[in-house]
């Protein structure tokens, strides 16, 4: 049965996993630009202006790809998912459509002001169009992620008699238990992936010797930036989700910690090891006794319920899968912490600027936090399987039923040479913005 | 409450085809009649300034039916699952050749771009106009054959075409002589709209060549527009009921011939937004003419054995319908707002300005 399904999961997935790398660097970037052009405001130092200009290129080229790639997943939920729509979409169309509606809106509205109407409306109008593109994209995060939360854990609706869900309670979607520590996660984890870009085109710059000015300025907004976000979306926001998947989904929790079995006193933490789904174990297993209990529970002797604990019907289909997300999301955190602490310590020594192996770091790091905001979410879409509605609908029963897996396979290969192209063109333009320079005088 | 959300939707439909409709018309002319590299680049930019912004209408429309008819969202998008991907790549297109004119500007990679801008918005014009003719022939609901239904009766699956090439049979495809006539008056009803957005725009040096190609157009969409009426009265006998029984319906067929025979004086304006105007008018009057001829059905079957879709059987709960009436209607005042605002920001010839850059 599962083949049925497996074009469109491998179709969705390859098309939320490319959309994403946009939308996780202008949420952040954004608030970045504000902060450049707050700044300008304030000190009326030019480079601080040209900074938040530059950055609203890079911004705008994200834009750009972020609307042509997300277009397909709004209109995927009908094409590839139409089982899943007719049922969800009275509840969870709400939080859909409010999107398009107000924070697309917002974003591509006031993201053509910033760029075409510095002259026409003066500093202080720039910089509320600047605060309106910021305050689009977050509300863009919010509603979708209140989307998701619904699928994580529905709330708010009742099931009639004919099997369809309605919604029940308009509010309840935003009172979502999942819904705010999951965006608070998010919008920091795009936060990290927004600093590390600054601080990494600053690194580029200081070591290519050019644009130096800027350089700096990039590198110590980057690494500010940067360590406060790292910390802030391991703890507490990051700690918050874990608490959540334990209590709302106790088997995906123990499929990502990789806990076959259940223990008689408190959890270990797994740190490294391989799960062998044959002997269900984890092979090569380097582990902290109890600490995870303590972590998700505040006691070093609460018992975690195991794999072995739930039936296999409930839990996650493909759990090494989930288990390397998970433990890839956390591993690279806990690197990014360090580097970035790193970073400021040597920024306060006023040593970063000269510090070259860190500036290699840092300038080569900035592929890592896309991996991490990817596997954090894989965490989140892998978890719920089977379901795509948790514990009310299964993947394999939200699927079109009149669409054949050979017209799927036809459209998945149509997307890849596409996105292919289309990011070989983005890298390219970046590229050649970066090339360019916050200088003005090109 | 449904009727409510039908109007709304509708007229963010028409208000994108509007908007977007004359980036699609723009393109078409850029590909066929701009020559000087002057013309394409002030085109290209009369096209590429608001593209985004204007897409947001069909992202919100997209919400709107997913959330107010999810039947129906589940269904059309299902259905018509190729064309709809199609379309979206296109979309894809047009955006690389858009944004991407500006930013490689060697001779060889210009004609790549210009290729890029001008065939998506053509086959996007003509697609969303096949479109909107099956959504008036009507498909097989249920994948209906020989009394027995392949599906639930609100799914189907449409390939893109049938052998037979012909609306008249038991299940036809996406492309068949009747709908590849829709596309073609899309086509040639949005290029007139380009046209006249440009020539409001711009100071193209092709603004009074346009003004001949516009009466052309104009003449063979009039012939179009008798043509498909009469094809249409035959597949669908009681297609002018609805303004037979409501004749204050009337008012939008009247719309599209004002502007349709507004157009033929195109010649004699003073006003270079009065072409424009008319063209908006042509392109909303023709989808409200549509819309009101089959509602309240939003997609016919075409066995009388199946029920069509309606805009009552595929509505989520009137709960969740009041629900999203209230922002909804907050939401589109704000767009509207925006949109004046923007126009205004930004009026004048595209030429004329220094956008700060």
């Amino acid at each position: 049965m599962e083949d049925i399904i497996f074009y469109d999961r491998l179709q969705f997935a390859f098309t939320i996993t490319f959309h994403y790398l946009f939308p996780q660097l202008t949420m952040g970037l954004s608030l970045i630009i504000v902060y450049f052009k707050w700044k300008y405001l304030r000190n009326k130092v030019e480079e601080y202006n040209n900074a938040a200009k530059f950055f609203m290129k890079i911004f705008a080229v994200n834009f750009t790809m972020g609307v042509v790639t997300g277009i397909p997943m709004e209109f995927q939920f009908g094409t590839n998912w139409a089982k899943f729509s007719e049922l969800t979409g009275g509840i969870i169309g709400q939080t859909l459509a409010m999107e398009g509606m107000f924070s697309f809106f917002l974003e591509s509205s006031f993201l053509a002001l910033f760029i075409f109407g510095e002259k026409l409306m003066g500093q202080k109008l720039h910089f509320l169009t600047g605060f309106l593109v910021f305050l689009g994209s977050w509300a863009s995060g919010y509603l979708i992620l209140a989307t998701n939360a619904w699928m994580q854990h529905p709330v708010g609706f009742e099931i009639l008699e004919n099997g369809k869900y309605v919604l029940q309670n308009f509010s309840e979607l935003f009172k979502n238990p999942w819904l705010i520590p999951a965006f608070l996660h998010n919008q920091l984890a795009s936060m990290v992936t927004s600093s590390f870009l600054v601080a990494s085109i600053g690194a580029f710059y200081i070591l290519r010797n050019k644009n130096v000015n800027y350089g700096k300025l990039f590198l110590k907004t980057g690494v500010i930036f940067g360590l406060a976000s790292s910390l802030l979306v391991a703890f507490p926001t990051g700690d918050w989700n874990a608490k959540n998947v334990a209590k709302f989904q106790p088997a995906s929790f123990a499929a990502m910690e990789g806990i076959f079995e259940t223990e008689n006193a408190g959890a270990e933490i797994v740190l490294i090891g391989q799960p062998n789904m044959c002997e269900k174990k984890l092979d090569n297993k380097i582990a902290v006794p109890n600490v995870l209990s303590f972590l998700t529970y505040q006691d070093w002797d609460k018992q975690i319920k195991g794999m072995d604990q739930f039936k296999k019907e409930e839990l996650p289909s493909n759990i090494p899968a989930l288990y390397y997300s998970y433990h890839i999301m956390v591993g690279l955190g806990t690197i990014f912490i360090t580097v970035m602490f790193f970073a400021v310590f040597l920024l306060w020594r006023k040593k970063l600027y000269t510090f070259k192996p860190l500036l290699w770091v840092l300038f080569f790091l900035i592929p890592f936090p896309y991996i991490a905001n990817i596997t954090g979410w894989y965490t989140a879409e892998l978890g719920r399987q089977p379901y795509l509605v948790y514990g009310l609908l299964k993947t394999i029963d939200g699927v079109s039923p009149t669409v054949s897996s050979g017209n799927t396979l036809f459209t998945l290969l149509g997307f890849v040479a596409l996105y292919l192209l289309l990011g070989l063109l983005f890298l390219v333009l970046v590229g050649k913005t970066i090339h360019q320079g916050p200088n003005q005088k090109h | 409450m449904e009727v409510y959300w039908f109007i709304i939707i509708a007229v963010i439909l028409a208000i994108f085809f509007i908007l977007d409709g004359y980036d699609f018309g723009t393109g078409i002319i850029h590909l066929f009649f701009a020559k000087k590299e002057n013309d394409k680049e002030v085109i290209a930019k009369a096209a590429g300034l608001f593209w985004d912004s204007n897409e947001v209408w069909l992202v919100v429309a997209g919400g709107m039916l997913f959330m107010a008819f999810p039947t129906y969202y589940a269904s059309v998008f299902s259905g018509f699952y190729l064309p709809l991907i199609i379309i979206l790549w296109l979309i894809v297109f047009r955006a690389i050749g858009l944004e991407f004119r500006s930013q490689f500007t060697y001779e060889m990679w210009k004609n790549i771009w210009d290729a890029s801008f001008g065939v998506s918005s053509l086959l996007l014009a003509f697609f969303f106009g096949v479109g909107l003719g099956n959504i008036v022939r009507g498909v097989n609901l249920g994948g209906f054959e020989n009394g027995i239904s392949k599906y639930e009766n609100h799914f189907f699956f449409l390939p893109l075409w049938d052998s037979s090439f012909s609306p008249l049979t038991t299940h036809p495809g996406v492309l068949d002589w009747f709908t590849v006539i829709i596309g073609f008056i899309s086509v040639v009803t949005l290029a007139i709209h380009g046209a006249n957005w440009i020539i409001y725009k711009t100071n193209s040096s092709i603004n009074k060549k346009l003004k001949k190609v516009i009466f052309k157009l104009t003449i063979v969409l009039i012939v179009l527009t008798f043509l498909s009426l009469l094809v249409w009265v035959k597949i669908n006998p009681n297609a002018l009921d609805n303004f037979k029984n409501h004749l204050l319906l009337l008012i939008f067929p009247i719309i599209y011939f004002v502007g349709l025979f507004g157009l033929l004086n195109i010649k004699k304006f003073k006003n270079e937004i009065t072409g424009f105007i008319l063209s908006t008018l042509v392109i909303l009057g023709g989808i409200t003419s549509t819309l009101a001829s089959l509602f309240p059905v939003i997609l016919p079957s075409i066995h009388k054995e199946i029920e069509s879709l309606t805009i009552y059987n595929t509505a989520a709960s009137s709960y969740g319908l009041s629900a999203a009436f209230v922002w909804g209607i907050i939401g589109i005042i704000l767009m509207v707002i925006y949109l004046i605002v923007q126009k205004r920001l930004l009026k004048g010839k595209i030429d004329n300005h220094d956008y700060g850059h």
